[in-house]
């Protein structure tokens, strides 16, 4: 099978608090998920400007997912009820300017979810996957 | 709504200069052409008699200009509002961008501005313009005068305008009007039931054209940071990119973003632009948007108002629910 040599290139905002927690569960029940995803810690999820979702894009990503603790359990008591309006219009921003919508999700998985953590990101980039290359984000002058 | 006459607004002007309510006037002033009407502060009844501008090319929204100018000085300001801009001078007070005490507004009442581009739609060869009750006419140089019904010739803001009724002033000059029922959101809703390649297609003709002035920035009254990312030499965004690069939608999502609960939808952005790129229709999907998600929310109307993007409910949607409603209608 020719299938995919390509291996695309994930960036994963992940909140201290919860999920950032939830992938070291996952790394320490020797749960696998791809290497490709790269985790960048963030203080909690609403630390994510929607410049960061589009820098990472611009730099380079593939696919962007962001992942904090579940609403209500926001270690900063509303931080993620933010995100989740902030990033419902971006998504929807990106959607209408016809960027392909399964290069950007928001899931929330809690510190004990290392089993989530770990299927949401084999889900998510074998999504990515199937889109392949992420032409329709790319910068010209960030190619190296 | 009656036309509102030249004459009453300078009278108005020299008389508030006169009996000291104000100490300066911010106005309109004759541009280079008859189109290019412009922002200008006149400091004088003579400047105001001489220069003064009141005609279907004043769309400039002053509420902006309040920032800087009401720091100069200690007297107040005149500043004349027409009903859109009303929104601005409201968002500018909520976000507290000037002192209100160093205004005095008058509200003026508008029957809409015109597109120039409309008219070289007609000609090319424009040498000069006059407005005679509803017709514009246009002096040109090699098709003769031509007489356009100015209704015809409005600009798409106006056409679409959201209210003619004023949301802020201390005085108003003739009637008020109301808030409009307009179809300001149906090229939105075109371009949501497109396919996604349809989409990109579309924008990327459109974006790719923008050439980076940062004049959309610069004109909106929402935007007023003192320091702008898009200046900053060292951020990779500053200039324009290499055409088919995302860098222009970084631009424009990000500037549409950074004023998502604030913009007043005033079409200063679009009506500045040279490119002439709908940038209205970036806007309006996040006006869309928070009215289909977190319920009608017109920024400016009410002072003080908080913005739903600061805003939460705990039954939110999910922002893969947000992407997905419109889908069924698609
Ligand atoms: S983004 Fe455009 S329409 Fe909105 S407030 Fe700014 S200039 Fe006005
Ligand atoms: S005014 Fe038009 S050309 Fe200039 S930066 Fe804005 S969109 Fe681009
Ligand atoms: S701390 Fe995890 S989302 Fe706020």
């Amino acid at each position: 099978m020719q299938v995919n040599e390509y291996k695309p290139l994930i960036v994963a905002f992940c909140c201290n608090w919860c999920s950032y927690a939830g992938a070291d569960l996952a790394g320490n029940n020797r749960l696998n998920y791809p290497a490709d995803v790269k985790i960048i810690r963030v203080p909690c999820s609403c630390r994510v400007n929607p410049m960061f979702i589009l820098r990472a894009f611009q730099r380079g990503a593939d696919g962007v997912i962001l992942c904090g603790c579940h609403p209500g359990d926001c270690h900063y008591t509303s931080g993620n009820y933010y995100t989740r309006r902030r990033m419902s219009l971006l998504f929807s921003m990106l959607d209408y300017l016809g960027i392909e919508r399964e290069r950007t999700r928001v899931e929330w998985v809690s510190a004990a979810e290392g089993a989530k953590f770990a299927a949401t990101m084999n889900d998510f980039v074998e999504k990515v996957t199937a889109l392949g290359e992420n032409k329709r984000l790319e910068d010209l002058r960030c190619k190296k | 709504m009656q036309e509102i006459k030249r004459e009453i607004l300078i009278n108005k002007a020299k008389d508030l200069l006169a009996d000291g309510t104000v100490d300066r006037v911010l106005g309109w002033k004759a541009g280079e052409f008859d189109y290019d009407v412009t922002p200008a502060v006149f400091n004088s009844a003579d400047e105001i008699e001489g220069d003064f501008v009141w005609n279907g090319f004043c769309g400039a929204n002053f509420s902006k200009y309040l920032v800087k100018e009401t720091l100069k000085g200690d007297g107040k300001v005149l500043v004349f509002l027409k009903p859109c801009d009303t929104y601005s001078f409201n968002q500018l007070l909520t976000e507290h961008r000037f002192d209100r005490e160093k205004v005095y507004a008058v509200g003026v009442p508008c029957n809409g501005m015109v597109d120039v581009n409309k008219i070289k739609e007609e000609t090319d060869s424009v040498v000069s313009i006059d407005f005679d009750g509803g017709n514009t006419v246009v002096h040109t140089l090699y098709d003769g005068d031509l007489s356009l019904p100015t209704e015809k010739l409005l600009s798409e803001r106006c056409v679409n305008c959201k209210s003619k009724k004023h949301v802020a002033y201390d005085e108003l000059l003739g009637e008020d009007g109301e808030v409009c029922d307009s179809g300001r959101f149906d090229e939105v809703a075109r371009l949501e039931k497109m396919t996604p390649d349809e989409r990109f297609e579309f924008w990327q003709n459109e974006l790719s054209r923008c050439i980076r002035c940062n004049a959309c920035r610069d004109v909106c009254p929402a935007c007023t940071c003192e320091k702008c990312v898009f200046d900053n030499p060292e951020s990779p965004v500053e200039n324009k990119a290499p055409a088919n690069s995302f860098e222009e939608k970084m631009f424009h999502i990000i500037r549409a973003f950074h004023v998502v609960g604030r913009c007043t939808d005033c079409g200063e952005c679009s009506r500045v632009c040279p490119q002439h790129i709908p940038l209205h229709l970036l806007n309006r999907k996040f006006i869309k948007d928070i009215d289909e998600l977190y319920g009608e929310y017109q920024a400016g109307s009410v002072l003080g108002n908080r913005a739903p993007i600061v805003d939460y409910k705990l039954d939110d949607a999910e922002p893969s629910e947000a992407v997905e409603r419109g889908d069924e209608n698609a």
